[in-house]
Formats: structure tokens, sequence, C-alpha cells
């Protein structure tokens, strides 16, 4: 999601989105190294490993699409994050120390994806049609969010209900519809997590470990 | 300097020749004594057309400048890197926003300069010109591009214009953070590889030569400088600050093990300084004419965000209509709340008058 973040650099709206985009990319950045570090070289699991021994969920490689779709993707995921990390924060060390730094950045980052929902689904007509469609085309790959994930002390339920209660309260406050499709990935629920992606990772991938995996064993 | 004409009521009003030519005289001793400008404060027309020109050109440079820097976060080589380099790009974006308001002190809008920078009415400095072709470009963009910047802007701290000088106190503390990590960059790099080594000398040969473009011509050719040094907008000349960074870089480089790329660069006993090569000035004006390696990329992406993102700024601005109108109850604004009278729809303005009379003194 960071890598994705990074993208808009440059590109967005307006400069304070310029600022909030690679504020968040950063913070996701942060997260992501040092959960990575709990599993050994940040660098060698981010640039040398390949498509199919990546675990994230399919929602989070998902293209950015205008702003609206980005908007989309940030309200599914960071509401999902901030519950999670929720839970995870009164749990076991040592993802407990991280998931209580981490929860309040994605606190931040909910709010940001709440506000943006709000004002561009019940901004102009255009806005309105292009958050409700965004909201339609990221929806199928919020199912995998709530896959048991082995090792991690969660209550999939609760999570998942208190997910649906407070995205469909933004949702339905925006003027815009909560979506009704299925909630299954392109492949099903749980691939990310199993190494099966969708087909924009890859080339992700290609992007993201280039130099890294041109210069064999150097030091940056 | 806080003394505006509104506390000077002695004057006769018919006079008005006498008060211009007073409001001229404080402003050059205000000037002349080292007292900063502020925003209610008299200023001749062309010390703040002068401003508003500079300032823009800075704010937009610190935007445009996002863009070879920003074409590399997706390719950086560690994720530590990554970070680094995300914040510095953040860290541009916020200081084209100090820069923005601080030229809206001086009675402009930020979309104004904005749309006079989307329509090549307004420059950006030349160096964002040149292409980002390796990552040890970051460095060297880094050391160099932010360096020639710092030694460029740490005088601008005592510009006479308040809220210039200040907020390039802000920038320059991260602009020397900034610089510090391209050095670091680039010493990771010579301390590399045969091939991160290559890749160094080679970002430094393409960045040398246009970084010392960045203090513009030569003081004989400058148009604005001498007006600008009276007014204290400016301290020193671009020969002295070129000169300046030269002297500075010199053993940088030698301490990274890189070479600059100017066989005439030694150094003189005799003045205390280094002498260095002949600038090619017809690539310099070519570059600010439009012609450089990317001005028209450049250029076309600022524009394409700005016009792909119109439909957003239109939501956002139409939602806090909606909400701002929801807080005025029909009949008149809200009683102690802001003023509404912006909007026509709200309110009547007979009513409103009651209201604003609060604000006026």
């Amino acid at each position: 999601m960071a890598q994705r973040l990074g993208e808009w650099a440059g590109h967005a709206p307006e400069l304070e989105e310029d600022v909030a985009l690679t504020n968040i990319a950063l913070d996701l950045l942060g997260q992501a190294r040092t959960l990575l570090s709990l599993c050994g070289d940040e660098d060698a699991l981010a640039f040398r490993r390949e498509e199919r021994a990546f675990r994230n969920v399919q929602l989070v490689e998902q293209p950015n699409g205008d702003f609206a779709h980005t908007v989309a993707r940030q309200l599914y995921f960071s509401t999902y994050q901030e519950l999670l990390y929720g839970q995870l924060a009164g749990g076991t060390e040592p993802v407990a120390a991280l998931a209580a730094k981490a929860v309040k950045e994605c606190a931040y980052h909910r709010d940001h994806a709440e506000q943006w929902t709000l004002r561009l689904g019940d901004g102009t007509e255009e806005s309105h049609h292009r958050m409700q469609r965004a909201l339609e085309a990221r929806w199928r790959y919020t199912g995998e969010l709530w896959q048991p994930v082995e090792g991690l002390d969660v209550d999939w339920e609760v999570l998942e209900t208190t997910w649906r209660a407070s995205v469909t309260g933004i949702v339905t406050q925006a003027t815009l519809t909560v979506p009704t499709g299925p909630q299954g990935s392109a492949w099903a629920a749980g691939a990310g997590r199993q190494g099966v992606h969708t087909e924009p990772f890859g080339r992700l991938l290609a992007e993201m470990q280039h130099l890294h995996r041109s210069h064999p064993g150097a030091s940056w | 300097m806080t003394t505006t004409q509104s506390e000077r009521p002695g004057l006769p009003e018919q006079d008005a020749a006498a008060q211009e030519a007073a409001s001229e005289a404080a402003f050059d001793a205000a000037v002349a004594a080292d007292e900063r400008i502020e925003p209610r404060d008299w200023m001749p027309g062309a010390y703040r057309a002068t401003l508003v020109r500079q300032i823009a050109q800075h704010a937009h440079s610190e935007i445009i400048g996002m863009q070879p820097e920003a074409n590399w976060i997706s390719r950086a080589p560690s994720l530590r890197r990554k970070a680094i380099l995300l914040a510095k790009v953040q860290d541009e974006a916020g200081h084209g926003l100090y820069l923005y308001s601080a030229a809206e002190t001086l009675g402009v809008s930020r979309d104004e300069l904005l749309d006079k920078l989307h329509t090549g009415r307004q420059k950006y400095s030349s160096i964002f010109n040149y292409p980002t072709l390796t990552w040890a470009d970051v460095g060297a963009i880094g050391w160099l591009v932010d360096g020639a910047a710092i030694t460029n802007q740490v005088p601008l701290c005592r510009c006479s214009y308040g809220p210039y000088a200040r907020a390039m106190v802000r920038i320059c503390k991260e602009e020397s953070f900034h610089q510090r990590q391209g050095y670091e960059l680039l010493l990771a790099l010579t301390r590399g590889t045969v091939a991160q080594r290559a890749m160094a000398q080679d970002a430094v040969d393409r960045w040398w030569w246009p970084s010392l473009m960045m203090f513009g011509p030569p003081d004989d050719e400058s148009a604005h400088s001498a007006q600008s040094m009276a007014w204290k907008i400016k301290r020193h000349s671009n020969d002295e600050l070129r000169q300046r960074f030269v002297d500075i870089c010199v053993p940088q480089a030698e301490s990274l093990g890189l070479t600059l790329p100017d066989p005439e660069l030694r150094w003189n006993a005799e003045r205390g300084h280094h002498d260095f090569g002949a600038i090619d000035w017809s690539e310099f004006r070519q570059v600010l004419a439009g012609n450089g390696p990317c001005n028209e990329q450049r250029i076309t992406q600022r524009r394409r965000a700005h016009e792909d993102g119109a439909w957003v700024r239109e939501a956002a601005a139409a939602y806090a209509a909606k909400r701002a109108a929801e807080r005025t109850p029909p009949g008149g604004p809200a009683q102690g709340g802001p003023a509404q009278t912006g909007d026509p729809a709200q309110g009547g303005p007979a009513q409103a008058d009651g209201a604003q009379t609060g604000e006026a003194a």
C-alpha cells in the first residue's frame, strides 16, 4: 500500500493531498519495516521474494485509479487496520507493541479517508458517481480482510461486524450506498494471504525490485 | 517595522504626495536599519512585485522539484532509502505550502500563482528540467542541488521581508538535513561496488554544471541584482554565492572520492578560492527558454495533476458550501458564528449587517 501511495507524489489534486498521501505512505512503510524486521531482513523480504511468496491482501495491491478509487481503497483498509491493530495491541508481544503504535497512525488514516468519502460522496454529482463506482469496484477485495490468519489472536467475527458497521455508517452519511456484490476476491477469499495475487501486483514488484536485484549483494 | 498608514492620522488626507514620500522614507529607513518589513507596512510597488515574483518562483520550484525525485520513490533500492525519499518529497510539498502562504501576504492568491505556473507566465528553477536517470541522481540532487539551494537561501533568512525570511528559516533547516542525506547516499555508493561507484560518478558529472547555473547569470548580466541588494532581499551577488558553493563542494567531493567534471578546477592561493572553468551559458538560456530535457514533461505533469484533480477540488468546495449552509439557518447567520455573507443564497444582507459590525473595526 505504501508503494501505491508513493505513486501519488506530485500527482495529487492539491498540494495538501501530496503532503497527506506521502505522509500516510510513510507511516505504512514504517509499519511494514517493523513487521518485516520481526521476521528477518527487511530488504531481503521486500526485494528478493517472488510474487507468490508475498502474503499481502489483494486489496492493497490494487492500482490507484482516480482519486475516488484511492479513497475507497484507503477507507476499506484503514478502517480494517485500525480495528485489527486495536485488538492486537491488547495481545502478546512483540506484535502488541507494534500494534499499539500503528493503531494511532491508522486512526489518522481512517479519518482522512472518511473525510474524503464524505466530500466526494456528498460533493458534486460527478464526485458522487465516481465515489459510488469506486466503492463498488473495490468491494470484492474486502472479504479477504477477516479470513483468519494463523498465529494472530484476533476475534475475526467481531472484526468483520465492527468493520461493516463503521463503513456502512460513513458511506450512508456520505449519501452513498454500501455495495451488495460478493466480497470474495478475484480468486477466493484469502487468496492474497496464500500468495495468489492479481495481475497488477507482478508489475508493481518488477518496478519496486528492479534496482535492488540488479546489484546483488550491494548495500545502499 | 510595524508602522502602518492608519497609525499616522496626523497627516492631512489631501496631501497624498507628502504621505507617500513619508511612507517611502520610513520604508528606506527601516531597510537601512535592518528592520523587517511586514505585510501591513507600506512598501514600494516594485518591491512588492519583485518579492511576489521571487517567492512564487521559489514555491513553484519546490513543487516541480518533487517530480525528479518522486521518479525514484517506487524504485528506491532499500526500504530505508525509500522512507527517506518519501519524507523528503513530503517536505518539499510542505515548503511549497509555506512559500505560497508567504506570497499570499503580499496580496496574491495561490490559485493565481499556480495558474501563472501552468501557463508558463512564471518560472521555476532551471535545475528541475534535468532528468533523474539513475538512483545516484537522487544523491547528487541532495548533495549538489540542495547544497546550492542552501547556499542561496541561508542569506534569505535575513531578507528584509519578514514572512519570507521566517519561511526560509524553517525551510533551510530541513534542506540542510536533505543535503546531508544526499551526501550520505553518495557515500554509500562510493564505498560500494564498482558499479555503484561508477553510478555515483556519472550522476555528479551530469549534475555539477547545472548546479552551478542555479546561482543565476554572472553579476554583469543579472538584471535584478542591484535593486534586490539595495532592498536587502538579496545579500550577496550570484557570483559570490557560486564561488562560496564551489569552495564548499571541492573538499566534500574529495572525501567522497569523486571528481568534479571541470579540468580547470584548482585552488588559487592568491585569491584564497578555487578557480573554475567557464559555464556554458548558452545551455542555461536554452533551458530557461523551455528547451531543456524535461521542461515539457514537468509542466505537462503539473498541469495534468491540476486538471485531473479539478473534480476533487470542486467536490470539496461543494461539500464545504453545503455544510456552511447547514450552519446558517434561513433568515440570517447563526448567532456568534462567523459571518456567512459570502454566500448570497443564505440570509439577507440587511440582516447580516448587524453581525458584521464587530469585525469591521
